[in-house]
């Protein structure tokens, strides 16, 4: 989330499109309620299904699953083509006004630069014009047909409300009503907040869907502002946690970036990822990326990490190829991996391709599951009938069940969805042997670290040297790991601009991420949590919830990153003097000699208004990004692609260029694409989701769950129902191109069949919520049926569109 | 047996004055239909704070489970599909005891003390007392009491007495994420009501209002509905509801056969008594009818 769960309450217009927060984030869906009943706000719900949320929504419009990207690119027609934007924000603090290469254009649906054989994008004509200050050119006027106003207008303006129609299946009257709502919100004084989660990331567009949405909020001006943003609500209580702390092959903590096998040494590996700002006087805070990554090396490394080793820059992993979870499985399904340690994941149900995931784990030599719970990829290889119909004779691999504690049997930090970092205490002992993730991970660091000692080996001092200074070897304790996580100096720290003047003395924990430094006399296992443990102690467990805002902006509750900072791009809800586009709602303002308010700034503080800073200072521009020159691997400006698996033969905004008529850069294994299936037998669209009564795979485990909702059914519209001779409460058999589940049938009026350029097309939602293990009825994994096809910057699987085919069982 | 800090003001076929030294606010549970998501909460915290558990059941093609109220599970969501001024819509009701200030279940019931009023407005069964006729059943003109084939005595909602006792908000209200279960007293929840139908009227819904059936004499479980009009979208609430003929029946002129039927009882104690020694329970009918015989 930009903004945080409480400031949802302050918003006028609660925009759901990509997520259910009634269904999945039920508790922090109050604040929807709050702004209904006290702001009056209005809460609008665009869903393949007439979910949860839009049993108390305003206004509902249908969409076909994966036909996003049409949708909101109509509305930013619609925005731009009627003026509803905010001038003065879109003119300074978005680049608008930059001017692009001016071989940059879209042709029959690809990119320039696109290499079909390599299924990529070379990114060079995508880049801004440069002046010769090596700044980049810029017009004001927003005329010249190369600035980023003018592509936009010519890139949207084929999305009219008649395309969207014919390629998304909303009624173009309900379109045209979403539009007004969201138009309303151009004015300085209005905010629309957006609420989506797996219901946009989930496709092989997944990144181009929250793009489309970015680039909405920047033209309405609702960045920084309370009530604004764009808010990703995350799927577990620590999942924000995780991914800040980066827990993929892809990433350091902190998002930074992790070395390649092309950044061939330290100096290397920092220039490219040390950008120089391109327009005079921003900030480019990423500038400080040497003192993150050296502060990191000199938390994992201590005394070993020095400028002479290059802060052990060897001694990190060099990324060659994708390990992301698609490309790991595919990788064990190919013999190519033998060994998996499981800690906290349960793929068989949570990995596309139900099947293939299996036979992968056959092919293993071992695998150890770390789980509180007896998953179902514990029990992959028994033989639970139909559900599970592995055969343990012909499965060798040796499957180790650790039980771990639950999060209320320890102590810790969960980051909620709102970047906000809180302690918990340990409530309970864990029963039985269960032991903390930590305390397992520590036992087998030593015994490694022993191994190593003893037997010597191929590489041992990335293993033997980390640093490891925790008072029980065998068990770090949480406290110590945030002070680690939060980091210390090393050395008293002088002010860089007065030697004289002690900052920090040596052995303290740091304030905040100013003062790391670049040469090893600063620690800091994660630079955007530093200052969550800092000389005043766990801030993470403040619980003050005292706000004189009024706006929920509780600055003593917990510790929000980065520097308790709750709404991020504040200077935003400024204009340029520095005065809040709505004073009622005040997040942030010049003070006249400072920025001040109900947040952390951020911004310099003491930068004045004339300075020309912008507020968005992690970019080199200064500004937010309506077209993204290098981030995205799949295109500056999103393109409506049809998910892998449609309906339609061809992609309706190019029908002749094949190459175009899904994703043209996502990736696509051997094998997978063979079992992608066709309308012809698989004439329905299928869509994945959770239910409210149940957590995942977990609380099927729970008694009081499992009598809520104890067995696996799949939702179909009246008419189908109709049409295949299926009652509600019947048995049904669905299948894809790669297995098949049976369940329940709910027959309802929430779905309906949709005109999709004359052709009608029915949509079948099926829960994920269902398994072999636990209390509930035995089901199967709706990953049975899912394509093993992702985003092609994140490889997420497309989970919420794909082609199935339905019968009475 | 009554808990001290609540005073009683009636109880089932007892006569025995009520106390009224102590004034007691009225309260009411407030369920807003229109802020309700059908999450299922407070079909959870049910279950947890009451102690009750029904069996894991089967999907029946809605997303209603259990299916039904039962004598474990004291509260149900109801999830209804209805299209209005051509809007789809999917209206979803908690359904549970209402406790009427008139309760049919009460005035049904011939077991002394089995079925109890509190000055609060809380109607409770305290199933010590309970003798399985069912006729609270019969009585309540919202379905909702079950008997239980365990121990065939008579369950339902408490509104969660003992924790109202103690100055707590019910299980329910507490869990409910959304706010769409408010309690407080009577006169508060009719006050916030009107700001939430004020609310809906502004958003469209002209016909918005309170349910709170005169019928019964007005209820300590209220909703607010979008559609107040047409009570019965939402799985077939009454419209007016009003005690079963066949409970004033008992109340009134067939009490004489009654009180004969219980004299009959009384006999058949008194031979139990001669025969097999005292009985409490019976002694206390015997008793009633003394009592009532005496009038």
């Amino acid at each position: 989330m930009t903004n945080h769960w409480v400031d949802i309450k302050n918003t006028d217009l609660v925009f759901v499109m990509g997520g259910n927060p009634a269904e999945a984030h039920p508790c922090g869906f109050k604040w929807v309620i709050e702004a209904k009943k006290h702001r009056k706000a209005k809460l609008i719900v665009v869903d393949p299904r007439f979910n949860r949320t839009a049993s108390v929504a305003d206004f509902y419009a249908p969409i076909r699953p994966g036909s996003d990207i049409a949708f909101l690119s109509g509305v930013i027609n619609y925005l731009l083509s009627n003026d509803k934007i905010n001038h003065e924000y879109v003119k300074h603090y978005t680049n608008a006004s930059f001017l692009i290469d001016e071989r940059f254009a879209l042709e029959d649906g690809l990119f320039s630069g696109y290499n079909a054989e390599k299924r990529t994008y070379d990114k060079e004509s995508w880049k801004y014009q440069f002046d010769q200050d090596g700044y980049a050119k810029v017009d004001e006027t927003l005329q010249d047909p190369n600035c980023v106003f003018q592509v936009m207008k010519k890139h949207y303006a084929r999305y009219t409300p008649d395309v969207v129609a014919k390629v998304t299946g909303t009624p173009k009257e309900a379109f045209l009503t979403v539009c007004e709502y969201i138009a309303e919100t151009a004015a300085p004084n209005k905010a629309m907040t957006n609420l989506y989660a797996l219901g946009w990331t989930e496709h092989s567009v997944g990144t181009q869907n929250i793009r489309s949405m970015a680039i909405i909020q920047q033209l309405l001006g609702n960045m920084g502002v309370a009530g604004g943003g764009i808010n990703a609500l995350r799927g577990h209580s620590n999942v924000q946690g995780i991914t800040d702390m980066c827990l993929y092959s892809d990433a350091l903590p902190g998002y930074l970036g992790a070395p390649l096998d092309s950044d061939v040494d330290r100096k290397s590996y920092l220039e490219k990822r040390t950008p120089k700002a391109m327009r005079p006087n921003q900030m480019n805070f990423p500038q400080n990326y040497p003192k993150w990554w050296t502060s990191l090396m000199k938390s994992w490394y201590g005394k070993e990490a020095t400028p002479e080793n290059d802060f052990c820059y060897d001694w990190l992993p060099k990324k060659d190829v994708s390990y992301d979870v698609l490309a790991m499985f595919d990788r064990m399904y190919q013999g190519k991996m033998t060994g998996f340690v499981c800690q906290g994941f349960n793929p068989l149900a949570s990995v596309a391709n139900k099947k293939k995931v299996g036979d992968a784990l056959a092919k293993l030599k071992y695998l150890v599951i770390m789980d509180p719970l007896v998953t179902e990829t514990s029990e992959f290889w028994k033989n639970h009938g139909e559900v599970n119909p592995a055969d343990p004779a012909s499965i060798q691999t040796e499957v180790f069940r650790l039980p771990v504690v639950f999060f209320a049997e320890e102590a810790g930090t969960c980051t909620n969805s709102g970047r906000v970092v809180r302690w918990h205490w340990k409530a309970v002992e864990g029963p039985g042997d269960s032991k903390s993730d930590t305390e397992i991970m520590a036992h087998l660091y030593q015994t490694l670290k022993a191994m190593y000692a003893k037997d010597g080996g191929a590489f041992p001092d990335p293993v033997l040297k980390l640093s490891w200074p925790y008072r029980i070897v065998d068990d770090p304790s949480p406290e110590e790991l945030l002070m680690e996580i939060s980091g210390k100096a090393l050395a008293d720290l002088y002010d860089p601009k007065d030697a004289t003047k002690l900052q920090v003395k040596g052995g303290d924990q740091l304030a905040s991420f100013g003062f790391l430094r670049d040469d090893g006399s600063t620690a800091c296992g994660n630079w955007i949590y530093s200052g969550s443990w800092s000389q005043a102690g766990n801030l993470t467990a403040r619980r003050d919830s005292s706000d004189p805002s009024g706006l929920g902006q509780t600055l003593n509750w917990g510790f929000a990153w980065p520097v308790n900072r709750r709404i991020i791009y504040n200077r935003a809800s400024c204009d340029l003097a520095g005065k809040p586009w709505d004073p009622s709602r005040t997040v942030i303002k010049w003070l006249g000699d400072k920025w001040g308010g109900n947040d952390v700034p951020d911004m310099r503080p003491d930068a004045k208004p004339e300075e020309g800073v912008m507020p968005f200072i992690m970019n080199p521009e200064g500004v937010a990004r309506l077209f993204a020159r290098d981030l995205v691997v799949d295109g500056p400006l999103p393109e409506h692609y049809e998910p892998f698996e449609s309906p339609l033969d061809t992609n309706p905004m190019h029908p002749k260029n094949a190459k175009a008529r899904s994703n043209p850069v996502s990736r696509i294994f051997k094998g997978d694409l063979e079992v992608f299936g066709t309308a012809k037998d698989f004439p329905y669209v299928a869509t994945t989701y959770r239910l409210t009564e149940h957590f995942h795979f977990w609380t099927q485990h729970s008694k009081i769950n499992a009598i809520l909702q104890p067995e696996h059914f799949v939702e179909i519209g009246e008419e189908l129902a109709k049409e295949k001779g299926i009652a509600a409460g019947d048995k049904v058999k669905v299948r894809s191109n790669r297995g098949y589940i049976k369940a329940v049938a709910v027959v309802t009026k929430r779905i309906k069949a949709l005109d999709i350029d004359g052709q009608k097309v029915h949509t079948i939602g099926i829960p994920l919520n269902s398994g072999f293990t636990g209390r509930t009825k035995p089901g199967f994994l709706t990953n049975t049926l899912t394509p093993a096809v992702g985003d092609a910057n994140t490889h997420t699987p497309e989970y919420k569109a794909f082609l199935v085919n339905i019968e009475k069982a | 047996m009554a808990l001290q800090s609540l005073d009683i003001k009636q109880r089932s076929a007892t006569t025995t004055p009520s106390t009224q030294v102590r004034q007691t606010v009225e309260i009411a549970k407030l369920i807003d239909v229109s802020t309700c998501i059908g999450c299922k909460a407070c079909q959870a915290a049910c279950m947890e704070w009451n102690d009750v558990r029904d069996e894991v059941g089967s999907n029946h093609g809605v997303y209603d489970n259990p299916m039904d109220l039962t004598e474990n599970s004291w509260t149900v969501m109801r999830f209804t599909e209805t299209e209005q001024n051509g809007k789809l819509e999917w209206l979803i009701r908690k359904d549970g005891c209402m406790h009427c200030s008139d309760p049919g279940c009460l005035k049904a019931c011939p077991a002394p003390g089995a079925i109890i009023q509190y000055a609060n407005g809380i109607v409770d069964f305290h199933q010590e007392n309970c003798i399985g006729c069912g006729y609270c059943v019969t009585g309540c003109p919202f379905n909702v009491p079950r008997i239980s084939q365990k121990d065939s005595k008579a369950y339902k909602c408490t509104l969660c007495s003992d924790r109202v006792a103690v100055n707590q908000a019910p299980a329910c209200a507490k869990a409910c994420p959304t706010g769409a279960i408010q309690f407080g007293s009577k006169e508060d929840m009719k006050d916030y009501a009107a700001k939430r139908v004020g609310d809906l009227k502004e958003r469209g819904f002209e016909k918005a209002g309170l349910y709170n059936p005169e019928g019964v004499g007005g209820t300590h479980v209220m909703y607010v509905l979008h559609h107040a009009d047409q009570p019965g979208l939402y799985a077939g609430l009454p419209e007016n509801p009003t005690i079963s003929p066949l409970v004033s029946l008992w109340k009134g002129f067939a009490k004489p056969l009654a009180t004969l039927a219980l004299a009959g009882v009384a006999l058949g104690s008194l031979f139990h008594y001669v025969t097999k020694g005292p009985n409490e329970v019976s002694k206390e009918t015997e008793d009633e009818i003394e009592k009532e015989d005496a009038k």
